[in-house]
């Protein structure tokens, strides 16, 4: 069986669906070279069947928007000097500020810098609906 | 510091608020010599990144019959914008130098973006295919005037649903104010979005109807707001040729309609609305364009705190 060692400071993120963990690595770490990370994929796990995991040392921040657009299973364990500090979880955004671009060609948020897209939850019906609070104009997310 | 309150939506104004502009602009439309010196020394800016004839000249002329004075420009080719200027600084630059400003901008929402870097109010002279405000306001004075109220009748909107910006902004505000039915009548490629279909059946508990052809329901139509297929949103011609004549409303159509219905446009029409409707007493739209100038007065008014609107 693989075996992956235990971090003593930074973040686990742990419980996400199987196959995401890859779609979390490339969105919020892949241009993160300074710490050291660790994806796993498709290890046991007694709740979802199959998980995957991603580790990341010296590391504490998170963008907990980001990975619950993503996937709303998620759970952040924080680890300090070896042991379980904080625990959080995630949920679908309610707002959401700068994480994606509005599909909307025309939106000023496409075409301004001192325009930062934002977004209002309007659905979470089987996909996620956002509407841009700049031109209204509805984006959909798979869940 | 004071409260700045902009009109950047027509949500902005409670349904209160809009029936108290609408009645004032009517009195203003009655006796405007009362209101000739309430915004003296009142500047406003007008900001219009996109061609307009309507909606700048009645807000210049709303703020001239107010005894105020008006800059601006009508071209934004010959502004700083031309050299690349944002928005955001080109904004908080003109807020020093007017005591109001009404803007229109191709982009959706680029008045949202002005009203947070500037410190007068500021009013949305349409954003893009997005909203128009104001045209809401003087779509609705007109309605007041001819049907001398403004719920329980059948509105049929026939034209360009889906770009057609006043028909987004007007069709929220009376949905809002208790209509309950609307016809919607437009080519397939043309319909009202979907965000603003559901919005309108799940918020207000709106019937929507939509047909193809106007003489289907020209019966029972109270108000029949017709548009303009719009050029200027679409991005290739070809989509434009093949929708341009989808439209269009002649006097013959009148023939079963009801006889106190009103016929609406925002203008300019091109060739939605043959001249023979012109002389008809149905067709409202040249009043309409003469009652946006009182709402516009109104509005000012309202925003710069002054005359009917003045504090303490």
């Amino acid at each position: 069986m693989l075996e992956v060692k235990g971090i003593e400071n930074g973040i686990v993120l742990d419980h996400i669906t199987a196959g995401k963990g890859i779609k979390v690595f490339n969105k919020l770490f892949s241009d993160q070279t300074d710490y050291p990370v660790v994806l796993v994929m498709n290890v046991q796990s007694n709740v979802q069947g199959r998980k995957d995991i991603i580790k990341i040392e010296n590391r504490f921040d998170v963008d907990l928007d980001a990975l619950g657009l993503i996937d709303e299973n998620i759970v952040v364990n924080v680890i300090r000097e070896g042991k379980l500090s904080e625990k959080k979880t995630v949920s679908i955004p309610k707002k959401v500020t700068g994480l994606f671009d509005c599909k909307n060609p025309r939106c000023i948020t496409n075409h301004d810098v001192y325009c930062s897209p934002e977004f209002d939850l309007i659905g979470s019906n089987g996909e996620l609906e956002y509407a841009c609070s700049y031109c209204e104009e509805i984006t959909k997310f798979k869940l | 510091m004071k409260d700045i309150r902009h009109l950047i939506e027509p949500e902005d104004l409670s349904v209160e608020e809009i029936h108290d502009l609408v009645d004032l602009g009517l009195k203003m439309h009655k006796n405007p010599a009362d209101y000739a010196e309430v915004c003296k020394g009142q500047i406003l800016a007008s900001l219009f990144f996109e061609p307009s004839t309507r909606t700048k000249f009645s807000f210049d002329s709303a703020m001239m019959r107010l005894g105020g004075n008006v800059i601006g420009f009508a071209d934004a080719n010959v502004t700083s914008a031309k050299k690349g200027e944002s928005l955001a600084d080109t904004i908080r630059v003109m807020g020093f130098y007017s005591d109001i400003i009404v803007m229109r901008h191709p982009r959706e929402g680029a008045p949202k973006l002005a009203s947070h870097y500037c410190e007068v109010p500021i009013i949305n002279g349409g954003d893009g295919g997005h909203q128009h405000p104001t045209q809401t306001l003087t779509d609705l004075i007109t309605i007041q005037r001819f049907k001398g109220k403004l719920d329980g009748h059948t509105v049929a909107f026939c034209g360009d649903l889906k770009y057609g910006r006043t028909v987004h902004s007007l069709i929220r505000t009376l949905a809002r104010m208790g209509t309950k039915k609307f016809i919607l009548v437009s080519p397939e490629e043309l319909q009202l979005p979907s965000a603003i279909k559901r919005q309108l059946t799940t918020k207000y508990g709106v019937e929507l109807q939509e047909v193809k052809y106007v003489e289907d329901v020209i019966e029972e139509i109270d108000i029949l707001y017709m548009t303009r297929i719009q050029k200027e949103r679409f991005f290739n011609e070809e989509d434009y040729l093949k929708l341009k004549n989808s439209y269009i409303f002649t006097a013959n159509k009148l023939k079963t309609a009801k006889k106190d219905m009103i016929i609406m446009h925002p203008l300019p029409r091109v060739n939605e609305i043959a001249y023979d409707v012109d002389t008809d007493p149905r067709a409202v739209y040249f009043e309409q364009s003469r009652m946006g100038v009182y709402v516009r007065m109104a509005l000012i008014t309202k925003l710069l705190e002054v005359g009917p609107y003045a504090r303490g």
